[in-house]
């Protein structure tokens, strides 16, 4: 007697696992473009939206499983398909010409691990505070923290390739999870590329405006000082 | 014409393969790709040696029968065209061409360029039964069927069987064929009483049988000779996903072979 085959078990499932996963991560990094913004209201709004969100510890720890889930999720769904099609095609093409296919589209199993260290790189510089010895991390003032860090050629250069990467990254994404999840209709496809160019456009130049705000001189470090109990 | 070809030998299944240096002198522009290999065969059959093995049937390119990779593009670098129907005059005089099989592991290699596609029969298989009354033929539109989606059906059913999808698609994936074949019957009023299972069937046969999984690249709808669209690569996704999430009956894991 044979078990009864799941969603996960078939190549379809397991892509509209990296299609959810997917939403759920880019509906953060969307989030996450829009609280940062808070930056251009100066040192004291971005570092009070700081304390808020850590105000909430239920609803931080919350998302913050939510997003661990849903990374994990991506990775590990991508990882099973990117072993079956390997194991689809042993023997490979002396020559091979690409028609349709796009640079975005080619390179998501290098953009997708380079995304993850990024995140890794991220986490420990502005979460955990890892500042390599160039300058002191003061948890009471996170605008200081990243100013201070977009100044440093060594830290910047991770933000503007993962960055890039993470474009690159979502132009394809976008565009691939409605075709995965079989959202389509010749009357509304146009919009799914043009949201696809839209967002990922959208959140690399977000993300990216603030290390050249810094480096432009526009966001400049705070000598004010700040206590946050939420940021203890 | 004077061509440099460049063609994929293998002995069978377990053989290593190698590329065999070929001059092709005197083609006709007039001829087609299979009629090229044609002459240098009656060649080789000459000087006793063995020729190339490739398959083909119809000749006009409706049989889904022949189908090579030329110069890293399925059936050639003529769109939604065969390589039976791929005439030499789509090449310049002196061109190097790299001729090679289909390379997947769904379709293994049964000699030279000629490759086992019985996987696609078994996906069918796996398609089973469309309930329909027997008995006296019934009326001409009987079933009232809309003009758009008869016509969207019928662009499905234009798949041909050929494997061009399976050998363009960087990862060996069967999604164009499986999708056409979903979709032709999932359109019609006639394919509608065993619509769901019929989806989740097929896409297990489809994965049992070794096909890599689609990645969006859409270079099977441009290596596709019938120019079936990567949409029903959505349908046959959205299908599948409706069907397996909202079915009571289950479809049974089939094994890998």
């Amino acid at each position: 007697m044979q078990k009864a085959l799941t969603l996960y078990q078939t190549s379809i499932g397991k892509k509209a696992v990296m299609a959810a996963s997917g939403v759920i991560l880019l509906g953060f990094t969307l989030g996450h473009l829009s609280g940062n913004l808070k930056a251009y209201q100066g040192p004291q709004a971005l570092n009070e939206y700081a304390a808020w969100l850590r105000s909430m510890p239920s609803l931080l720890w919350g998302t913050r499983a939510a997003l661990v889930f849903a990374f994990g999720a991506h990775v590990f769904s991508a990882f099973q398909l990117w072993s079956q099609n390997r194991g689809a095609r042993p023997v490979g093409y002396r020559r091979k010409k690409s028609l349709a296919t796009d640079y975005a589209a080619r390179t998501m199993y290098w953009s997708g691990p380079i995304l993850l260290l990024y995140v890794l790189f991220h986490l420990a510089h502005l979460t955990f505070g890892q500042t390599f010895g160039f300058y002191e991390f003061d948890k009471m003032n996170p605008y200081n923290n990243m100013v201070y860090g977009f100044q440093i050629p060594a830290v910047l250069v991770p933000y503007l390739l993962g960055n890039i990467a993470l474009g690159v990254h979502l132009f394809h994404g976008i565009w691939s999870m409605f075709q995965s999840i079989g959202i389509n209709h010749p009357k509304y496809n146009i919009f799914r590329r043009d949201l696809a160019i839209g967002l990922a456009t959208l959140l690399t130049l977000g993300n990216l405006s603030f290390p050249i705000a810094v480096m432009l001189g526009y966001l400049e470090p705070t000598t004010q000082t700040f206590y946050f109990p939420e940021l203890e | 014409m004077y061509l440099i070809l460049h063609i994929w030998r293998q002995q069978g299944p377990r053989d290593k393969g190698h590329f065999e240096r070929h001059e092709a002198r005197d083609v006709s522009e007039h001829m087609s790709f299979l009629e090229m290999l044609d002459v240098i065969n009656e060649q080789l059959i000459e000087a006793g040696k063995d020729p190339i093995a490739f398959d083909h049937d119809c000749r006009e390119g409706i049989c889904g029968m022949c189908g090579m990779v030329v110069n890293g593009e399925a059936h050639g670098p003529q769109r939604q065209t065969t390589t039976c129907q791929l005439h030499m005059r789509q090449f310049q005089n002196g061109d190097e061409l790299w001729i090679e099989p289909w390379r997947a592991s769904g379709f293994p290699i049964i000699k030279d360029l000629s490759v086992d596609r019985s996987a696609f029969d078994r996906i069918i298989q796996a398609g089973g039964y469309v309930s329909i009354r027997t008995g006296s033929a019934p009326d001409a539109n009987e079933i009232p069927i809309p003009k758009g989606v008869s016509d969207h059906a019928m662009d499905a059913a234009a798949c041909i069987g050929c494997g061009a999808c399976v050998a363009a698609c960087p990862n060996a994936s069967a999604s164009l064929f499986v999708a056409a074949k979903v979709s032709h019957l999932g359109l019609l009023p006639q394919g509608q009483a065993e619509r769901p299972d019929r989806v989740r069937k097929m896409v297990a046969q489809m994965d049992a049988e070794q096909f890599g999984a689609c990645t969006n690249h859409a270079e099977c709808e441009a290596a596709c000779p019938k120019g079936i669209s990567i949409s029903f690569i959505a349908r046959m996704n959205r299908d599948h996903l409706k069907s397996m999430i909202a079915s009571s009956d289950d479809v049974e894991a089939r094994p890998a072979k």
